[in-house]
Parts: C-alpha cells; sequence; structure tokens
C-alpha cells in the first residue's frame, strides 16, 4: 500500500511541471486558450497563481504568460478611464489620471499586498482571480465598471456586477481573457473605502466601499469578504440614506440593514456576527464620510 | 517540452541556465547560481525574504518564474552593494541603528528600502513602515530598521 502511495506521488510529480507558452498578443493568448481546452491558466502577475502553484494548490498543464502583450498607459476615451488588463497595481497607484478620475481606485489599491505584489500583480489578473476579499474588485464594482474580454467569438463586454461568480470563479468562458477595465469617470464623486485586516498586507477580513455622485445620485455601497463575491448592496436598503442624508439614525439603521443582509461565512478571520458587526460599524461611518462630503459639493 | 535553456542576466552577468518551467527565480538563482544572498522564506510572495530588483523594482523571487526572466534584468543584494567594496550607507545605517540580527531579512530589507529613497527620498516615518510591511523581521521588532532607513533618508537629503 506504501508503495502504492509513493509510485502515485512520483507519477503526479512530472505533472506539476507544466507547458510554458508565451503569448506576443490576446488574439494568441486565446488561441492557446481554445488548444489546451481548460487545462490551461493565463499567467500576468502570478502574485496570486504562482503561490497556488508553489503550494500544489492548482495543477495547470500549461501557463500561457501574456506578460509579453503590449500595453498601453491608463487613458481616458468618451467619459470612461480606461485600464489595460495589464496595469500593474503599482501604476495605478503613482498614476495622477487615475487619481483624477478614479480616485476611490488610487486609494484602495495601495492596500492590496506588499509593495513587490503591487510591482507584479495586474488589475486583469486580480479582476479574473476573483477573490472575494480582493480590494481591486470590489472597487471596479462599486465605480460601476465593465469588464472587456476576448474569446472565440470576439470581444464582449461585462458589467463588473455580473463579472463575479463564486470564490476563484468568474463569469470568463474557458477560452476568453479579460483585455481591459473601463470605469466612468468618477472625479467628482464623493467616496470611501475601509477594509479590517488581521495584519498589515493581508487579506481583507472586511472590506466596505462607497461611492456617491456629486448630487447623491447613483450611490453604491459594495462589501468585501462576507460572500462568495464582492455584494453590491440593494438600492431598497439605500433608499432611507437618500430620502434623509443628514438624519444621524436613518444613516445608523440603514448600516446596520445593510449588515443583516448578508450571511458571511465564520473563518479564522472571525465569526460572520463579528463580520456583520464590522459591515455595521464601517458602512455607517463611511455613508457619514460620503454623505457630508457630497452634500459640502452639492 | 518541460526544459529551456535561457540566458538569465544577474547583476550585470550572463548566465546561461537549463531550467524546468516551473522553477521559481528563486530556485534558479539560490540553488543553481548558488546566490546565498537570495534567500528561502515563505514561497507565497509575502515574507519578503528572497526579493531582488527585476529592472529595478523590488520583487518576490518566488513568485516569478525563471523563465519569464530571460530579457529582463535581475540584481540581487551583491549586485546592488559589492562586498568586496565599502558598505553602503544604507548598509551602514543598518549597523550604526542595529537594524540587522541575525541577517536572514537584511537582504530584502536594504533593496526595499534602497528603491523606496530612489522613488520618494522625502519619504515619511509612515511611508518607510507602508513600504517595508512585506519584509518580516523576527529580530529587530522593526523600529530600528525604520530608524535605519529614516537615517539614511535624512543623510542623503542633507547632502544634496
Amino acid at each position: 500500500m506504501s508503495q502504492q502511495l509513493t509510485s502515485t506521488t512520483e507519477d503526479r510529480t512530472p505533472a506539476t511541471c507544466f507547458e510554458y507558452q508565451r503569448a506576443e498578443t490576446w488574439q494568441d493568448a486565446v488561441e492557446l486558450l481554445s488548444l489546451w481546452e481548460g487545462e490551461a491558466k493565463i499567467l500576468a502577475g502570478g502574485q496570486s497563481l504562482v503561490p497556488m502553484l508553489n503550494l500544489r494548490l492548482a495543477f495547470p498543464a500549461a501557463l500561457i504568460d501574456v506578460n509579453p502583450v503590449p500595453t498601453a498607459e491608463p487613458y481616458v476615451e468618451d467619459g470612461h478611464l480606461v485600464l489595460p488588463a495589464l496595469t500593474r497595481h503599482a501604476v495605478l497607484a503613482r498614476s495622477e489620471l487615475v487619481r483624477r478620475h478614479a480616485p476611490l481606485l488610487s486609494h484602495a489599491v495601495q492596500f492590496v499586498g506588499n509593495v513587490r505584489v503591487r510591482n507584479r500583480g495586474t488589475l486583469g489578473g486580480s479582476l479574473s482571480h476573483a477573490d472575494p476579499t480582493a480590494e481591486l474588485a470590489a472597487v471596479v464594482m462599486a465605480m460601476n465598471g465593465t469588464i472587456t474580454v476576448l474569446g472565440g467569438n470576439g470581444t464582449r463586454t461585462i458589467p463588473a456586477a455580473d463579472f463575479f461568480v463564486t470564490y476563484l470563479t468568474t463569469a470568463l468562458a474557458e477560452d476568453e481573457v479579460l483585455t481591459e477595465v473601463r470605469l466612468p469617470c468618477a472625479g467628482g464623486s464623493s467616496w470611501g473605502f475601509h477594509e479590517v485586516v488581521r495584519r498589515y498586507s493581508d487579506f481583507a477580513t472586511v472590506s466596505v466601499s462607497v461611492v456617491a455622485a456629486e448630487d447623491l445620485t447613483g450611490l453604491r455601497v459594495v462589501l468585501g469578504g462576507v460572500a462568495d463575491r464582492p455584494v453590491l448592496v440593494a438600492d431598497a436598503l439605500l433608499d432611507p440614506v437618500l430620502q434623509a442624508p443628514a438624519d444621524a439614525e436613518a444613516v445608523r439603521a440603514a448600516a446596520t440593514g445593510i449588515a443583516a443582509s448578508v450571511d458571511p461565512d465564520s473563518d479564522l478571520h472571525g465569526s460572520a456576527d463579528h463580520k456583520r458587526h464590522l459591515v455595521a460599524v464601517h458602512t455607517r461611518r463611511l455613508l457619514e464620510q460620503v454623505l457630508a462630503d457630497a452634500g459640502r459639493d452639492a | 517540452m518541460i526544459k529551456t535553456q535561457l540566458l538569465l542576466k544577474v547583476n550585470g552577468r550572463e548566465h546561461e541556465v537549463w531550467v524546468r518551467n516551473d522553477r521559481t527565480l528563486l530556485d534558479v538563482l539560490h540553488d543553481d547560481l548558488g546566490m546565498p544572498d537570495v534567500r528561502y522564506g515563505c514561497n507565497e510572495g509575502v515574507c519578503g525574504t528572497c526579493t531582488v530588483l527585476l529592472d529595478g523594482s523590488p520583487v518576490s523571487a518566488c513568485t516569478v518564474y525563471a523563465v519569464q526572466a530571460e530579457g529582463h534584468e535581475v540584481v540581487t543584494l551583491r549586485g546592488w552593494s559589492d562586498p568586496t567594496q565599502e558598505a553602503h550607507p544604507l548598509q551602514k545605517a543598518f549597523l550604526e541603528r542595529g537594524a540587522s540580527q541575525c541577517g536572514f531579512c537584511t537582504a530584502g530589507m536594504l533593496l526595499t528600502a534602497s528603491h523606496l529613497a530612489e522613488e520618494r527620498p522625502d519619504a515619511t516615518r509612515g511611508e518607510i513602515r507602508h513600504e517595508l510591511v512585506g519584509n518580516l523581521c523576527r529580530c529587530t521588532g522593526y523600529t530600528s530598521i525604520v530608524d535605519a532607513v529614516e537615517a539614511y533618508l535624512q543623510q542623503r537629503e542633507g547632502q544634496e
């Protein structure tokens, strides 16, 4: 029996070594993905994928390295900030254009991992990985972004709110790759982002992102770490706040209602009740801050 | 084809190596090229002991495959400060303040801090902490390290 186990392990060891292929264009990447029929993974920044392979949590037959694909700097087009998929977190953090048109993203990205993760990690990689605690997924959803993907059937765009399916699973088909993220320019918005972490630079236990347009329309609240994907808070739960933005009790009641609406897992980072408590406290604080900011501008 | 022949440029020298695709840059620098200044730690990009400069920016050598490093410049601690020459001023600041005890984290700390000094010479104490948060040290309690980096930044500013 032990002999058999040993030989099984040995048989599997070579399987952990993948084929390595470089894609020079997104079209290359799509063709390679379809050739591998779901057995290949896209390698972008590698800051989640490589640790998963190092820890033997994933066994792809091939890695398709998209780092050679030429990439543009972030730019503005038709009222949208366009972020190519290979934009590294460090670029998001230092870009003046991002600070001007997506201040929430510019702020939140500094809490992603550590400096080495931000130097390698990419926006497209983070979104495709779809960790439910990820800062960037929550922020792109809060900013009502759209995600452009390329596949065998051409290009399609997916609203961020529909992109995240469940833990580490997105709406990307087997032969599709994320090429671009578009965010409505939100220079005049009021916004806030809080995350609670056990250790600085760690995954968020809970995160809360809030964005409101200048005239308080389009108030959006996204919670991270409370479900199998980022959660966009339903408008019905935010209406009482929009009716009475200056009423502290209404804001408190809404935050409590939002916390009660989620059903997080209890895990090493905290119990479900503790996470709901964190959501209530941080949502209330951020709503107060954002509503005050928006009121001041109005 | 699971082994690839590579030309890796490390500390200004070219090395020809045959590597399996799943060998990380850390595996190749430490095991194949015998570089003790790049150290195994967590193997998941968290601890900072395998920090190297890739095209000038600090990265975890354990989260980059060696095959990806071809055509890029890799610099390790010894490439940044030649051990046969006088110590770098940042190394002296570490020595003066007891910022290096067992020394295991020091290579990563130095490379990360020197990159910060280039990018943001006026970094505050809080910014130094933010930048170094991904480099773990089990000896010093960090205060002496932040002190040393702060002193080095002030010293550089004084020279300008």
